[in-house]
């Protein structure tokens, strides 16, 4: 084979059809040893059929409280304002209130919907229209009980930073279907920013080309999207096309594939400058569609997000995270927590719906939940509930989840899980499951180890699975 | 359940099963070692130093201990693994042995375990991997071509191709070669001029002279420092939630001054593992330490500060294990390292060496700021000498002083009070077994602490509140705003007799006395509330004056503000019970700022109460260390303690008023400095335990401190802490501590290390492409007394590094990655050289060297929430600081830099020894549409017209050889003179508006040549973007 560099380059140029090789030397998935010829970004297949394709995980940083919202207690109430059993709290840690603190009782009233009978509070009407669709899980718990270690711990499996997030973990396993959007978007909404900041989307010891890219959902959805000043969409494209014919050239003297990823990449840049804003533009969305979510064009919210995340899944984008940090009633309980219920249930509702009727939602797994639940014990007066991991509620939909059901229970009181417990590990286990991932095998090598987003824990949730 | 019924099972069939036949070894047990155990316990790998293929080596036994003891399988760890009994991995992983399987196993054990000769291989001993074993010089090779080899590192490289049939690539021209040693050794291009001049040097070494000057640059610092602070996690906030800026820049600096000075890596490690144990140490081995306090610090609301330390701990473990030994080590937080062969006591034994120490945050000065301190000193020192002179009889009077003031003070009886949860807003009183409480963790910006003892003390006059120093505080407190100041809003006092708790009574008091009582002060901006209150601190009376506006304030200014402090407040009446007496003491510290996101509280630091029954307490004036001085005799006190007695008496006495007043007016001159995070060591040792699977909630056994015994001995006679553990880490017979640095300098150089998972020369680390070179680098470093720069002059000047880049598509074919270097590399830069060189060929750049991070522009959004969990402050730097070196971005943890994240720059969150190299749309993006770009083709147009030439041709080849150093091409230029001339008529067009592009001021354009348009200053700023989005612009040919 005798070929010149340029030969070679255009070759390569053939080949490519995406994003850097500049990750070299690292694909170590499923025992295939990467090449330098490898884009780490070109669609791959998992260990096994997959049943979800896709994923949005709408992330309720803060930790919603399960008693408020999904796991009721009337032995709660029964006991409000008395003293935990003291045998319950043996070893057990506290962020911030002396656990010995009187028991609250739910704040809500709950009662039981659809075919299902799942039972919910009167804080998600809307969620209970589409009830049967989701599985709800009472029996979650984790080991963090703040918030940035809680955070990263059901991103990224581990409490240490330094982790490959989920979203990447999926982008490293089945690379990118779209050829103008990142394979793993996230967004944010909700008061604050999340408490593990980046990290819940970073690559950690993965190349980089798998983290999170954020999203925003208004002005420039992605950063440095637009033109610059005085620069109009001719004078770009002229200059683009200069740059590609001067790379070009350059190609052709070095040989390095390398120019022509880099060629690719500037295209693809020009392409998400215009599929981007189409894809950010709302105000295209039927007018039935936007009250279903209650999005408003121009006016970012976690509804308007939802929206976003359907449109993006239907572009080929692997896995949306959205993040909605609003959850962390330690005090103002009721008010707080009403108010979050109206901001996010109708959209989250709307978004299985949604899904659903377009027939998007057998492969496209929909989960909901935060890094942990709250106390059945007070903190100050009686408005608010302390961090708490021992139990909290989390729910799915599609991509493989069985429908319409609740798997799991936690003690009387929701301070322990009773009946099928399920860690932060066996919830990762079961979403790779479904995205056709062995779990033990989704593996990449560094310092001398192979890593795994369960790293050496997780059982995948059988009940779970349709 | 499932694991003791399986458990239950194996042990009964092992007991009842099969119970009479005698057990075969080759037959019966030996196929089922060779199924399920040889592929970890084999020839292959020997997992936790376990070979059972060898009789020698199975009967010898591995980390875990002797594995097999004949006659009673219940011992042998052998049984109990594959068995599943105790705490231990069930062995084989992955699949657990039948019942019938581990019985057999357990019959043979117990049958006494007869192995016969001669089964199974002969090898009697593990064989050392080697990395573990001290680098000796290898020899170097014969080669093909003796002519080509500079040094021998082209021998061992030539040879190795003339093995493979290859031949090297010729050199590269020297324009090429120019820029890419530039790029490498100090990270910047070099000038058109520098080009030019070495062009023409006919001199034989021409291209030494140029390695000469660039190692002698002190960009050079900047550029192989920036690798160091990767490795070192370096970063500018705290991390976790509230991820705090921290002011860290010291030790950033010292990074890159100790590279400009070539200081060696063997005194490099010390001093930042243990410069404050060094003899006298100097602020800046204080502040190498800060290598270790680069880990992050989690002070969301509800931490257990301890539990972050150790995490900070790990932290610090993993960073030494990649950055300095090159071995993975954190896997043995958990558990003995399945591949290595570290225990998990060994582990515990390095941490013990660590785990003595005080997270100290101390003032650090610049050079200027240390010159202006030694003046002021100076000075004070000359007025008081001066006052001694005029008063011969000082040293009579201040006895009489002495003798006067020593006796009269109340007796203090120190209370341990109980804190309440609720009301510390988050922050943990830590106990300290001197009834002293530290506050850590979360730091409220407003809140009222409870705090509720009992005492049996009858007749209490009085309450003291002393406020003291630690090392754990900012600038060693005794508060904890960042300048270790604090404000007391209030202090109140309840007491209940103790059979009736309920009945409360508040505590009036007559008078409260303090040894510091400044005068009325607004609040400094930075404990701004946002609300029109006019806040202020002052004198003790303000701490019980029932007003939330007005606190006791103790900050005395800078260089004095950080003393300890003590406040007595009388009871109107005693307060006696006869049952004893309940207490409940309330702090209101409500004189932070709006945000305890932010650095903005403004709380006590570490505080104790006691009481008195003496009448008329009142805070004793004098400041603590002169009390405590007063108790030597005068005759033995060091003259420095003299001189601080003196230092406070003089203040007493009426007649130096006029001295007085100059020194306390030179003290308003004291550089306020900045802070630096360091170790300091304990006084009062932890002990160090194992941890049981890393979690500090449950330690087991003791440990002391000590190294994993398959790297060198500890020196026999050295103490045993933190500066013997730093030396080690050197020593010349430190296996992998010279081979890791060297093979990351080599990775820096060719895109990949000789070893390629430079993080990890483990076992299970991948082979070195070139195992001679790595061995004679590393030799050579060390015998060239660990001198960075004489490796960097070794392997630049080599003949293999001097070769073209340019791919050679057989090659290609065959050595994707050009692991045999029979081409020179090829790479993109990183991504803080990426905006470097906009930046140079703009002629923007601000090349100053060190000091405070900087904030360029930056989307304002990501810094507030939702993007943020806070809001974070950003204000854009003006002026020259926004051109500064990429380097000194200031980097926030939870937000990092976009520009630098997109191009794969590490956020500091835990060490990084190997950065991805990605190529992706956003870094087009970046380098297309992000504002510094732009100003930086701005500024490259403007200068091309200034300064590039008589007409377009020549500007063009000026304007790219800003970029690239070369020359553009024929048809290189024709491609740019065309885009010029459209763009250009372009903008000459009516309702075009050139200035928009060509300025971000159109109302203020900067002035233009004599006879050029604004259309042509367009036209050229849309040249100049393409040139610095070129592919070869950012890229090391």
């Amino acid at each position: 084979m005798n070929m010149k560099p340029n030969q070679i380059a255009r070759r390569w140029f053939m080949e490519q059809c995406g994003v850097g090789l500049g990750a070299m030397a690292l694909g170590h998935l499923c025992g295939v040893k990467g090449l330098a010829s490898d884009n780490p970004l070109a669609p791959k297949q998992p260990h096994f059929a997959p049943k979800a394709k896709n994923i949005i995980f709408l992330f309720m940083a803060g930790a919603p409280s399960h008693l408020e919202m999904f796991d009721y207690k009337p032995q709660l109430a029964k006991f409000d304002g008395t003293l935990p059993p003291a045998d319950l709290l043996k070893g057990y840690r506290a962020a911030f209130i002396n656990p010995n603190s009187k028991l609250l009782g739910p704040k809500f009233k709950f009662a039981k919907y659809g075919q299902s009978g799942a039972e919910l509070s009167e804080l998600l009407p809307h969620l209970a229209k589409v009830v049967d669709d989701i599985s709800i899980v009472k029996s979650m718990t984790t080991d963090a009980f703040n918030h940035a270690p809680g955070q990263i711990l059901m991103n990224t499996g581990s409490q240490l930073f330094g982790r490959p997030s989920m979203g990447s973990w999926v982008t490293y396993g089945l690379g990118s279907e779209s050829q103008d959007l990142p394979a793993f978007v996230v967004t944010s909404s909700g008061k604050k920013g999340p408490s593990g900041g980046n990290s819940c989307w970073g690559s950690g010891f993965l190349p980089t080309v798998y983290q999170g890219v954020q999203f925003r959902g208004s002005g420039d959805p992605v950063l440095y999207l637009s033109n610059p000043p005085g620069v109009d969409n001719e004078l770009q494209r002229n200059s683009l096309d200069s740059i590609k014919k001067l790379n070009q050239m350059r190609l052709d003297v070095t040989g390095d594939p390398e120019i022509a990823t880099r060629i690719n990449s500037f295209e693809m840049a020009f392409r998400m400058q215009t599929s981007a804003p189409e894809l950010m533009d709302l105000a295209k969305e039927p007018k039935h569609i936007l009250e279903m979510y209650g999005a408003e064009p121009g006016k970012p919210s976690f509804a308007n997000n939802c929206l976003m995340a359907r449109r993006l899944v239907e572009r080929g984008v692997r896995y949306v995270q959205l993040f909605h940090e609003a959850w962390d009633q330690h005090g103002n309980l009721v008010k707080d927590i009403k108010q979050n219920c109206i901001d996010t249930d109708q959209a989250c509702a709307a978004l299985v719906q949604d899904l659903k009727q377009r027939g998007m939602l057998k492969d496209t797994l929909v989960v909901w939940g935060g890094e942990f639940g709250r106390t059945p014990m007070v903190q100050g007066g009686n408005d608010g509930r302390d961090h708490h991991p021992n139990a909290f509620t989390m729910w799915m939909a599609g991509g493989g989840i069985k429908p319409g059901i609740t798997l799991g229970e936690t003690d009387e009181l929701g301070f322990n899980v009773v009946k099928d417990k399920v860690h932060v590990h066996d919830l990762h286990a079961t979403i790779l499951q479904l995205l056709g991932f062995d779990h033990k095998k989704l593996t990449y090598r560094f310092q001398g180890r192979d890593f795994r987003l369960t790293d050496v824990h997780g059982n995948v949730v059988p009940q779970l699975l349709a | 359940m499932q694991r003791t019924f399986f458990r239950t099972t194996a042990l009964g069939l092992a007991l009842f099963g099969n119970l009479q036949a005698q057990t075969d070894f080759t037959k019966d047990v030996q196929p089922i070692f060779a199924k399920s155990c040889y592929g970890c316990h084999g020839a292959k790998k020997q997992m936790g130093g376990l070979r059972l293929d060898s009789k020698t080596l199975a009967f010898a036994g591995g980390q875990s201990g002797k594995s097999i003891q004949p006659a009673n399988a219940a011992e042998s760890t052998l049984y109990q693994r594959v068995a599943g009994i105790g705490d231990q991995a069930r062995m084989p992983m992955g699949g657990k042995l039948d019942a019938e399987q581990i019985a057999t196993i357990r019959k043979w054990i117990d049958q006494g375990a007869a192995w016969p000769d001669g089964a199974g291989t002969e090898v009697t001993a593990i064989k050392k991997h080697w990395a573990f074993i001290p680098p000796q010089r290898p020899a170097a090779p014969a080669v093909s071509n003796p002519r080509w080899v500079v040094n021998p590192i082209d021998s061992f490289i030539l040879a190795r191709l003339d093995k493979e049939g290859l031949q090297p690539s010729p050199e590269a021209d020297r324009v090429t070669l120019l820029r890419r040693v530039s790029l490498d050794l100090i990270g910047l291009p070099p000038t058109i001029a520098e080009v030019d001049a070495f062009v023409k040097d006919k001199s034989k070494h021409a291209y030494e002279k140029q390695v000469d000057r660039l190692l002698q640059s002190p960009h050079y610092g900047e550029r192989w420092g920036r690798h160091w602070l990767d490795a070192a996690r370096y970063a500018d906030s705290d991390g976790y939630e509230k991820d705090k800026i921290r002011q860290v820049w010291a030790y950033r600096d010292w990074v890159i001054k100790a590279f400009n000075r070539d200081l060696p890596y063997s005194q490099f490690v010390i001093e930042q593992l243990a410069g404050d144990l060094l003899p006298n140490p100097t602020q800046d081995q204080r502040v190498a330490t800060g290598f270790l306090r680069n880990s992050m610090i989690n002070e969301e609301g509800g931490v257990d500060p301890e539990q972050f330390r150790m995490e900070a701990m790990f932290d610090r473990i993993d960073a030494i294990g990649k950055s300095v030994l090159g071995v993975t080590i954190q896997c043995a937080q958990c558990h003995n390292h399945k591949f290595d062969p570290l225990t998990q006591e060994e582990y515990y034994k390095i941490f013990a060496f660590l785990n003595n120490s005080h997270e100290a945050n101390i003032p650090v000065y610049t050079p200027d700021e240390q010159r202006m301190r030694s003046d002021l000193f100076r000075r004070i020192k000359e007025i008081e000498s001066d006052v001694q002179h005029r008063s011969p009889d000082w040293q009579t009077r201040m006895a009489a002083w002495e003798a006067q003031v020593k006796t009269g003070q109340p007796e203090w009886t120190v209370l341990k009070p109980a804190v309440d949860d609720i009301s510390n807003g988050g922050q943990k009183y830590i106990p300290a077994k001197d009834g002293s409480m530290l506050a850590q963790g979360y730091a409220p910006t407003k809140h009222r602490v409870k705090m509720t003892v009992k005492t049996d003390v009858q007749n209490i006059t009085a309450f003291q509140l002393e406020l003291l120093n630690d090392p754990n505080l900012p600038m060693g407190g005794p508060g904890r705003s960042l300048k270790g100041t604090g404000a007391l809003t209030e202090f109140e006092v309840e007491a209940a007799s103790a059979d009736a708790p309920e009945k409360i009574t508040k505590i009036k008091f007559s008078k409260a006395t303090a040894d510091i009582n400044l005068p009325e002060t607004v609040l400094d901006p930075m404990f701004n509330d946002k609300t029109d209150k006019r806040r202020v601190t002052g004198p003790i009376e303000f701490a019980i004056d029932g007003k939330d506006e007005t606190a006791w304030g103790i900050d005395a200014g800078p260089g004095l503000r950080n003393q300890p402090r003590k406040a007595v407040f009388t009871a109107e009446t005693p307060i006696s019970n006869p049952k004893g007496t309940i207490l409940i003491f309330y702090l209101k510290q409500n004189h932070g700022g709006w945000n305890s996101d932010d650095n903005q509280n403004h709380n006590l630091g570490r505080m104790r109460l006691s009481l008195t029954t003496a009448a008329n307490a009142e805070a004793d004036p004098l400041p603590k260390n002169v009390r405590e001085m007063l108790s030597i005799p005068a005759d033995q006190r060091t003259q420095a303690q003299t001189q601080s007695v003196f230092a406070y008496w003089r203040t007493t006495v009426p007649e130096w008023k006029e001295a007085n007043t100059t020194i306390a007016g030179l003290w308003k001159q004291h550089p306020e400095g900045s802070v630096q995070l360091v170790m300091q060591a304990r006084e009062d040792p932890r002990e160090t335990h194992i941890l049981t699977r890393g979690d500090f909630l449950q330690p087991a056994k003791q440990v002391n401190p000590g190294v994993p015994s398959f790297l060198n001995p500890l020196p026999v006679d050295a103490p045993v802490n933190r500066l013997t553990f730093a030396r080690w880490l050197v020593d010349r017979q430190a296996p992998t501590t010279a081979r890791a640095l060297v093979n990351r300098m080599w990775q820096n150089y060719f895109g990949i290390g000789l070893v390629s998972t430079s993080e990890d020369l483990g076992k299970q680390s991948e082979a070195p492409s070139h195992p001679e070179v790595l061995d004679w680098l590393a030799v050579e470093f060390m015998e060239r007394g660990w001198s960075m720069k004489a490796v960097h002059r070794l392997i630049v000047t080599s003949a293999t590094y001097k070769q073209s880049s340019k791919v050679i598509p057989d090659l290609y074919t065959r050595d994707p990655y050009n692991r045999l270097l029979a081409r020179g590399p090829r790479f993109r830069v990183e991504a803080e050289i990426v905006r470097d060189i906009a930046l140079s060929a703009s002629g923007l750049l601000n090349p100053k060297v060190g000091g405070p991070s900087v904030n360029p522009p930056a989307p304002e959004f990501l810094f507030l929430p939702p993007s943020s969990y806070g809001p974070k402050v950003w204000i854009e730097s003006k002026g020259d600081e926004r051109y500064r070196r990429a380097l000194y971005t200031f980097r926030y943890r939870s937000i990092p830099y976009p520009m630098l994240q997109t191009f794969d720059a590490p956020n500091g969150d835990i060490s990084c020894v190997r950065r991805s190299r990605s190529n992706t749309p956003l870094q087009a993006l970046t380098t297309l549409n992000e504002p510094m770009f732009l100003e930086s083709a701005r500024a490259l147009a403007l200068r091309t017209l200034l300064e590039g030439g008589k007409n377009d041709e020549q500007r063009i080849a000026y304007a790219v050889r800003r970029c690239l150093s070369r020359k553009p091409t024929a048809s290189e230029t024709a491609e740019l003179t065309n885009l010029l001339t459209k763009e250009t008529q372009h903008f000459e067009g009516s309702n075009t508006k050139p200035w928009e592009l060509a300025t971000a001021d159109p109302a203020k354009p900067p002035a233009l040549p004599k006879g050029t348009t604004p259309a042509q200053l367009a036209g050229w700023t849309a040249v100049s973007r393409v040139l610095l989005n070129l592919d070869e612009t950012i890229t090391k040919e």
